[in-house]
């Protein structure tokens, strides 16, 4: 006859022996099933201080037994979702699936950062015709028929005819969204009767009749304008150095401001920039055009220039994406090449 | 403009290296492009004295000479006719270099050359080869120093107000403001009178020709050689020598600033008179070009009708050959608006004009004569008459005020009185100055001072622009608006870029038949002066475009495309009016347009699919979502770009706001592509209004579902299906879907033929109790009933 304890050992390595649920819970049978082996331990006769003591004994027993048991069938689950798990493992190097990756056009992205930076001083974007009229393109911006700054710029002309017979034109520079921007801002504050600086950039298509390695026939610029009591030739020199130091996010960026002639500023500037390190490091780059605005085209903005002075400036979009990416070919903006593109995530 | 080094230092001299006085001239405006050596590049070539010349063995035209280099003597054979004992000639010995070619020890045709010796087409000089090019010089010395090739020469791009400074003299006076060194000027003396000899001049149209000086020269030499000094000095300057009459009067342009014209007197027909030109008269130019003018042209005319255009060219019938004995010079002053844009509507233009238009100082016409008068007697001989120096009208040059104040203010520092009074002075510009005012006088060469601005500029350019502060920008914290109910354009980028498209940027210019095969548009707005045929029309739409992008990736082996553009298109329209930003007669709207080519999904490994060609149903579902949270509306119309069964207008808030379709099979065989790319254009105002949310709060309430499927005629689109339960549903469905379509196999099994299966799942909920399910079917029993009656749908179970 065994005792308690050969029972526990005996039921505890019957446990451990099964190897799945179903042998198992038949062990579990065998132990504590009705007719189990333990049942034959349960006190059923004796004095009451015997029949405790062998109460105590059986379930410390049993208790043992069934803590066996649990332990057991939470290692068998284990095992089988370890089993499952392992089964189910991928191999996560495998490619993920998906639609595949779009992206912006770097001169357009450029567009996006110069907005984001102006925007953070507090310019307006604005956005106009790119088919214009002689008046917006040239002699608003005091740049007469037949004046000889014209053939700076050649221009294409379309089939139509504005109100004076002279025929449209592809806007050559942004500069025209100067004037058109300026004389609605004037004529809302005139109706207001109050006063607000003007501060907008205008960055767009351009077009001019140069094709070749360095010149495309479309081009983009970025027109900027900021007219108030007060804004001088100082103000454009710190304004536009902090933009192309934000652009290029270089703070030791070399900049320089060169007289030059634009019809419709003056003083005019030429703005050149130079990297202190890189591939382009000691070279002086031309990137911008600027200036204080005319006193004829600040007229033509419907303003006093007496009253109101400030600057313009008109920045080459792929010039200065050229100069961000480090890209030598201008016509690889305009071929949509997708392999080149793709560079551009 | 290209300034010879030495002859710029003859007028002002600073003791400064060339390289600053290019650095110094760009700073100042007047931008030096380069300034270096002119061209030729060849290096240790020297001057040769050929000592002896005898024939070559071998060769008949061919001739092996003994050359010294003063030091040693090279036996060198030589091909040039003109080779002859004693001449002095480039040499280049072993070791040198000329553009193209190295010299090495050669043996031609059994005789030995140590070395070369050269023509001028051989050190890149000229197209010369006729012959060996003669040199003065030292025996020995460096040959570049012998041709002058040694001196520098700035070339300028000059900005066109600067006209003054399209003459060595006026660089010169630039160079003399910036660094202080002073300018000297020869005194112009007047060359006295050898005989009474005039020729008559008038001016007939003086708002055009201001001043004409004029001066006859008899019995010139006009077949004199040029001298090799002024030779040199003209080509160093990018001139050709032509011949000693042409030689001179270039010479004094680019000197003085001063163009002038040489008549043959003998070949004009009475008194020269300049007028504008009378509709119908015809000249000969010396270009060989033949011009027909008319009044709004400055001519020079005698009896004989036009000779010459004022300003730009002379004519052929009265020109200044060798053979000529006696000259007229012309040193005239013409206004440049009378001027300006007449070259170009010839389409050439000249030194002349290219001054004239800008302004020539009307001051220096006597002196050009007399320089002239100089040059030429030393050059041709011959007696020169008197100068008559006719002056009709001389542009008005008033003072110009300017404020110290307003000059501080608009260059941003305060740059004191006394400084800009020295700019002035550097400039030799008169001035007074009274209560912080200058009141300055311009002189007669500076066209460019007109206003207060024009001497601001000059105060801050010869102040240096690099000495102006830089302020860092300074603004009033005005916040800008933020409209939440209108998304930008570059919201409509990314979301096409995040949806697995790639930005294009395309010329807004296309070939015509784009137009007409992908826009049906035969009319566009057309270019006048295209750049090429390919470029000629304004697009009306971006399709055409995309199609080329897809063309030109797939012709590079990109399997799969997908691109997509935002820009302007370009409509005639003769009812649109001028506006603060439009103008009158057309209309140029923003659009946005993508098209997928190739298959649907990026290559996969363990795609189902795999290779599905992109379709209708995958563009749409982009295009739906670039336009959310807008709904867009699909209506099966007809497109010229697109496959008639596959293509639909699509329409936003009730307006037409685009197309969307799979190109038309036509254009896949006319433009070669294997399969068909699906395409979609929008206007992008129609898409960027978005409304603001308004929402409610969820039904607590569970929702009860119901599916129905229902037979109906094949040509019902789903789109009518949905408006019916739209516009006729039980108020507690909040939702139906389509989850199934289904067309039958066309055995008429299952579903009869001509009819389709549509599966709905319908959501109904109560916004303030639970459904009963026999409230839910009997909203199920009217949508049934609804779609029965609408389409003669039929239950299917």
């Amino acid at each position: 006859m065994q005792d308690l304890d050969g029972i526990v050992a005996k039921a505890l390595a019957d446990f451990a022996a099964s190897a799945d649920p179903a042998s198992l819970e038949n062990a579990k049978a065998r132990y504590l099933g009705k007719s189990g082996e333990l049942n034959a331990f349960r006190p059923s006769s004796g004095t009451p201080e015997e029949r405790k003591a062998a109460g105590a004994a059986f379930n410390a027993a049993k208790q043992k037994i069934e803590q066996a048991l649990e332990a057991r069938r939470g290692a068998l689950a284990d095992a089988k979702l370890n089993e499952r798990l392992a089964a189910e493992a991928l191999d996560v190097t495998l490619p993920g699936r998906g639609r595949g990756s779009g992206g912006l056009h770097p001169v357009i992205r450029t567009w996006q950062r110069i907005e984001a930076i102006w925007r953070s001083i507090g310019f307006d974007v604005a956005d106009g015709p790119e088919i214009e009229t002689d008046w917006y393109n040239f002699t608003a911006l005091n740049n007469p028929e037949n004046h000889p700054a014209r053939s700076m710029q050649d221009t294409f002309y379309v089939d139509l005819k504005d109100e004076q017979g002279l025929p449209l034109l592809l806007r050559t520079h942004t500069s025209p969204m100067q004037v058109r921007y300026a004389r609605m801002h004037a004529e809302k504050l005139r109706q207001k009767a109050e006063w607000a600086a003007i501060k907008v950039i205008a960055p767009g298509r351009t077009y001019r009749v140069d094709s070749d390695a360095t010149h495309s026939p479309m081009f983009h610029q970025v027109e900027g304008l900021w007219i108030d009591e007060d804004i001088s030739f100082a103000d454009l020199k710190g304004t536009y150095t902090e933009f192309l130091r934000r652009f290029f996010e270089i703070d030791d960026l070399e900049v320089r401001f060169r007289p030059s002639f634009f019809p419709f500023t003056e003083p005019s500037a030429e703005i050149d920039m130079m990297f202190k390190s890189g591939t382009l490091k000691g070279r002086w780059l031309e990137i911008s055009g600027s200036g204080q605005v005319h006193p004829t085209v600040v007229r033509n903005f419907g303003l006093d220039p007496e009253k109101y002075i400030g600057f313009a400036f008109g920045s080459g979009l792929e010039r200065l994406t050229m100069l961000r990416y480090g890209i030598e070919d201008l016509r690889l903006f305009f071929d949509d090449d997708l392999r080149f593109l793709e560079q551009f995530s | 403009m290209n300034v010879p080094e030495r002859w710029l230092r003859a007028f002002c001299n600073p003791r400064i290296s060339g390289e600053e006085i290019a650095e110094k001239l760009t700073m100042a405006g007047l931008e030096v492009e380069s300034y270096a050596a002119p061209g030729a590049q060849f290096a240790g070539v020297v001057v040769g004295e050929v000592l002896s010349v005898e024939k070559h063995p071998g060769a008949d035209k061919l001739t092996v000479c003994k050359v010294s280099d003063g030091s040693r003597t090279y036996s060198v054979v030589c091909g040039a006719p003109n080779v002859r004992k004693g001449m002095k000639a480039p040499l280049a010995r072993i070791g040198s270099v000329l553009p193209g070619l190295s010299i090495k020890k050669t043996n031609i045709r059994g005789a030995e050359s140590e070395g070369m010796l050269c023509s001028a087409k051989e050190l890149g000089l000229s197209d010369d080869h006729s012959g060996l090019l003669e040199l003065e010089g030292a025996v020995g010395s460096d040959a570049r120093q012998a041709l002058g090739l040694d001196e520098k020469v700035f070339t300028l791009k000059l900005t066109p107000n600067r006209a003054d400074a399209l003459c060595v003299l006026g660089v010169a006076r630039e160079v003399s403001a910036i660094t202080g060194s002073s300018l000297v000027l020869a005194k112009m003396e007047p060359i006295q009178a050898k005989s009474e000899a005039k020729h008559p001049v008038r001016i007939t149209s003086p708002e055009g020709c201001g001043r004409f000086a004029g001066r006859v020269i008899r019995n010139v030499n006009a077949a004199a050689p040029t001298p090799p000094w002024m030779k040199a000095r003209l080509e160093r300057a990018g001139q050709r020598s032509i011949s000693a009459l042409v030689d001179v009067t270039n010479y004094v342009m680019l000197e003085l600033g001063r163009p002038l014209h040489v008549y043959d007197v003998a070949k004009l027909k009475g008194p020269v008179d300049v007028r504008w030109g009378r509709a119908g008269e015809k000249v000969l130019l010396l270009n060989g070009q033949t011009v027909e003018v008319d009044a709004s042209v400055l001519c020079i005319t005698d009896d004989s009708g036009v000779i010459g255009l004022a300003g730009i060219m002379g004519g052929e019938s009265t020109k200044a050959e060798t053979t000529t004995k006696d000259v007229l010079i012309e040193s005239a002053f013409f206004f440049p608006e009378a001027i300006q844009g007449r070259a170009r509507r010839y389409n050439f233009s000249s030194d002349a004009s290219h001054r004239f238009e800008r302004g020539v100082d009307p001051q220096n016409n006597v002196d050009g004569i007399e320089y002239a008068t100089k040059l030429i007697l030393e050059i041709c001989g011959g007696e020169p008459g008197p100068t008559q120096d006719l002056v009709a009208r001389l542009p008005e040059r008033r003072p110009v005020a300017m404020r110290v104040a307003r000059a501080q203010k608009v260059i941003g520092v305060p740059i004191a009185a006394e400084e800009m009074a020295g700019v002035f002075k550097k400039l030799h510009f008169p001035f007074a100055a009274k209560n912080n005012v200058f009141e300055v006088r311009p002189p007669s060469y500076r066209f460019d001072i007109q206003i207060e601005e024009d001497l601001i500029e000059e105060v801050a350019r010869l102040h240096g622009f690099e000495r102006i502060a830089a302020l860092p920008p300074k603004a009033a914290a005005i916040m800008l608006p933020a409209p939440e109910g209108r998304r930008g354009a570059h919201e409509l980028r990314e979301r096409l870029a995040a949806a697995g498209y790639r930005e294009v940027v395309n010329f807004s210019f296309v070939e015509p038949a784009w137009e007409a095969d992908f826009a049906g548009e035969a009319n566009p707005i057309r270019l006048l002066n295209p750049i090429h045929a390919g470029q000629s029309v304004m697009r009306t739409s971006l399709l055409g475009s995309l199609v080329a992008n897809i063309r030109y990736n797939h012709a590079r082996k990109v399997p799969r495309v997908r691109v997509f553009e935002l820009a302007r298109v370009y409509l005639r329209d003769a009812s649109a009016e001028e506006g603060p930003l439009a103008v009158r007669g057309l209309r140029q709207p923003l659009r946005i347009a993508a098209a997928a080519f190739g298959p649907a999904s990026e290559e996969e490994w363990d795609q189902a699919e795999k290779g599905k060609p992109a379709d209708f149903y995958d563009l749409k579902g982009d295009l739906e979502a670039l336009v959310a949270p807008l709904a867009a509306r699909f209506e099966s119309a007809a497109h010229p770009a697109l496959h008639p069964g596959r293509a639909a207008r699509v329409s936003v808030n009730g307006r037409d706001a685009g197309w969307i379709g799979e190109l038309h099979p036509r254009w896949l065989a006319k433009y070669e592509m294997p399969l068909a790319p699906v395409l979609f254009e929008l206007d992008v105002e129609a898409i960027s209004g978005t409304p603001l949310p308004a929402p409610v709060a969820p039904s607590k309430y569970p929702p009860v579902v119901r599916d129905i499927a229902i037979a109906l005629p094949q040509t019902v689109p789903v789109q009518a299906v949905l408006d019916a339960i739209s516009a006729e549903k039980p108020d507690i469905v909040r939702q139906v879907r389509l989850f199934d379509v289904y067309t039958g196999r066309g055995d008429g099994k299952g579903l009869p033929k001509g009819s389709k299966s549509l599966a709905f799942r319908v959501v109904m909920q109560h916004t303030e109790r639970t459904l009963t399910d026999a409230e839910a079917d009997a909203a199920r029993e009217a949508l049934v009933a609804l779609l029965g009656r609408k389409f003669s749908a039929t239950l299917r179970t």
